[in-house]
């Protein structure tokens, strides 16, 4: 009698071939360099734009509104559908206005873009709370002693708001990570996509969905870890309510 | 001096850009030596018909005063006088609406904002003239993200841009003179109002300030731990450091001050010596403020 065939076959997820799992991993590091990418991104426009809503002028304010709300109210699958295959579209477009050869447009480049873009939106509204958080008192300070507003946003306003925007940075992170995932929709390949392509060839569609799983679980758990370190030190000089 | 300040605004007048008209002057600064942006040296805060309107309310309505080296100007009147908004238009945390200021004999150039009240037309000099004035809060405005000693060494690094070790060195001789050296490395949410505040006031001193600014120090503390950083500002001001205090503490302003402002109702109602002021006040609104506080 022949070994029934077990019911799971774990030696499809050893990493060289046959085996997936070199796959996967690659997938999840692609994951991850559009996470990271895409966050600082967003962080970098979430930091300009909370600082052109609260003290930009007129312009500037509308401007950011009109960037957070159409972003927060479009399906994040869309803008990235559009994003990528229109804002490739326009670049050559352009490119040929100028007389340039048309380009390809890098999935990693512009799915960094899209999670940024996205991201920008929605820090900004976090960054914006935490920085009205910040004790007016304490910016008047730093200015009543000289510092030029750059010089204030930096040493003063930022450092003090972050206990503040931790929770709602944190939570951007994490979304993050998951959001890559709608990249493969423009068949991107990052963990979500290689994983379908994993299971698809084996037919082990239960094994590799939960490997994946457990992939994105792992990678939320290290980030929980290092926030938790992050948010220690931000929170350093406040008085914890017992 | 007075005819040189006169010809200047007439130039004012004639250039409708009142940035070039501060160019201009300061062109004559070279030229002449003499010009009424470089008056007296020893005058380190002179005020001149300040206005400061809050929308519909007029804070204060033409404030002149002059404050000598060495001066401890005390500023007293009833809430809602001007006093404190006195002083934080001296560096430009409230923006006048008419009227100027001169820091050891330099004016800071204003021009007009285009909703009637006026704003400092070079950022640059007015960050230049905050860093000679050392300003302590009511409400201590502690950074709450920097130990104490961080505190104190932020402004000399990041702002006058002195070498750290000479910055710690500094901050450290200071915190010793306020009773805080041993609280160097404590943040200061973990401190009491009083510790609070004495660290506010290294804090100011720590960029050597021509003039320090008080803006009721002590009106945020209990009243247990008023004492400490009286005694703190007492010290100073015998050492004939020039202050500008604004206070609720009469008793306090009589031993201090040699000059003491009484403001009412946006204006200088009363100004002279301690005594004077205390023991013989003239003014009616005077006489009627100081039986209310005793």
């Amino acid at each position: 009698m022949a070994d029934p065939a077990p019911f799971i076959n774990w030696s499809l997820l050893a990493l060289s071939p046959p085996g997936w799992g070199s796959v996967l991993l690659s997938g999840l590091f692609n994951s991850i360099q559009i996470a990271v990418g895409g966050y600082s991104l967003g962080l970098l426009l979430g930091v300009g734009g909370a600082f052109g809503k609260l003290y930009g002028g007129p312009i500037v304010k509308d401007l950011m509104e009109c960037y957070t709300t159409i972003v927060r109210a479009v399906p994040e699958l869309v803008l990235i559908l559009l994003l990528y295959y229109a804002g490739t579209d326009l670049i050559n477009q352009l490119l040929a206005l100028g007389g340039l050869p048309s380009v390809d447009i890098s999935g990693l480049a512009a799915g960094i873009f899209v999670i940024g873009v996205v991201q920008g939106a929605y820090s900004t509204e976090v960054l914006r709370g935490a920085i009205k958080a910040v004790p007016a008192g304490q910016i008047e300070a730093a200015r009543a002693f000289g510092m030029s507003p750059i010089k204030v946003m930096t040493r003063i306003t930022l450092p003090a708001m972050l206990p503040y925007a931790i929770p709602g940075l944190s939570n951007l992170w994490l979304i993050a990570t998951k959001d890559t995932a709608l990249l493969a929709v423009v068949g991107f390949s990052e963990l979500t996509l290689v994983t379908r392509q994993a299971a698809g060839t084996t037919k082990a569609y239960l094994l590799f969905f939960c490997a994946a799983g457990v992939l994105y679980l792992a990678l939320t758990l290290v980030s929980n870890f290092f926030i938790g370190i992050i948010e220690r030190r931000a929170r350093r000089g406040l008085v914890e309510a017992a | 001096m007075i005819v040189m300040e006169q010809r200047d605004r007439q130039k004012c007048r004639t250039t409708k850009n009142q940035g070039n008209c501060f160019h201009a002057a300061n062109l004559d600064v070279s030229d002449a030596g003499d010009s009424p942006f470089m008056t007296d040296e020893a005058q380190a805060i002179a005020v001149t018909d300040l206005h400061k309107r809050f929308g519909p309310l007029e804070v204060l309505k033409g404030v002149s005063l002059t404050a000598n080296q060495g001066d401890v100007i005390a500023i007293i009147g009833g809430s809602g006088s001007g006093k404190s908004t006195l002083l934080r238009c001296i560096n430009m945390l409230e923006l006048p609406t008419a009227g100027s200021v001169s820091i050891h004999g330099e004016t800071i150039a204003m021009k007009k904002d285009g909703r009637g009240g006026l704003m400092p037309s070079n950022r640059k000099q007015v960050e230049r003239m905050r860093a000679q004035l050392g300003m302590v809060f009511q409400s201590f405005n502690l950074w709450q993200h920097m130990t104490i000693l961080q505190n104190v060494i932020e402004a000399p690094l990041h702002v006058l841009g002195r070498p750290k070790d000479e910055a710690i060195a500094t901050a450290e001789a200071l915190l010793r003179r306020v009773g805080l050296y041993e609280k160097r490395d404590a943040y200061p949410a973990f401190l009491s109002g009083g510790q609070q505040q004495r660290a506010a006031i290294a804090r100011a001193l720590a960029i050597q300030p021509l003039v320090m600014l008080f803006d009721e120090p002590t009106s945020a503390l209990d009243p247990e731990l008023v004492g400490e950083v009286l005694a703190v500002i007492g010290d100073l001001a015998k050492e004939k450091r020039t202050m500008i205090l604004v206070t609720h503490e009469m008793k306090f302003a009589r031993e201090v001050a040699n000059h003491i402002v009484f403001l009412s109702q946006g204006k200088i109602e009363e100004q002279g010596p301690p005594d004077q002021i205390f023991g013989a006040p003239k003014s009616e609104r005077l006489k009627r403020f100081i039986s209310s506080i005793h």
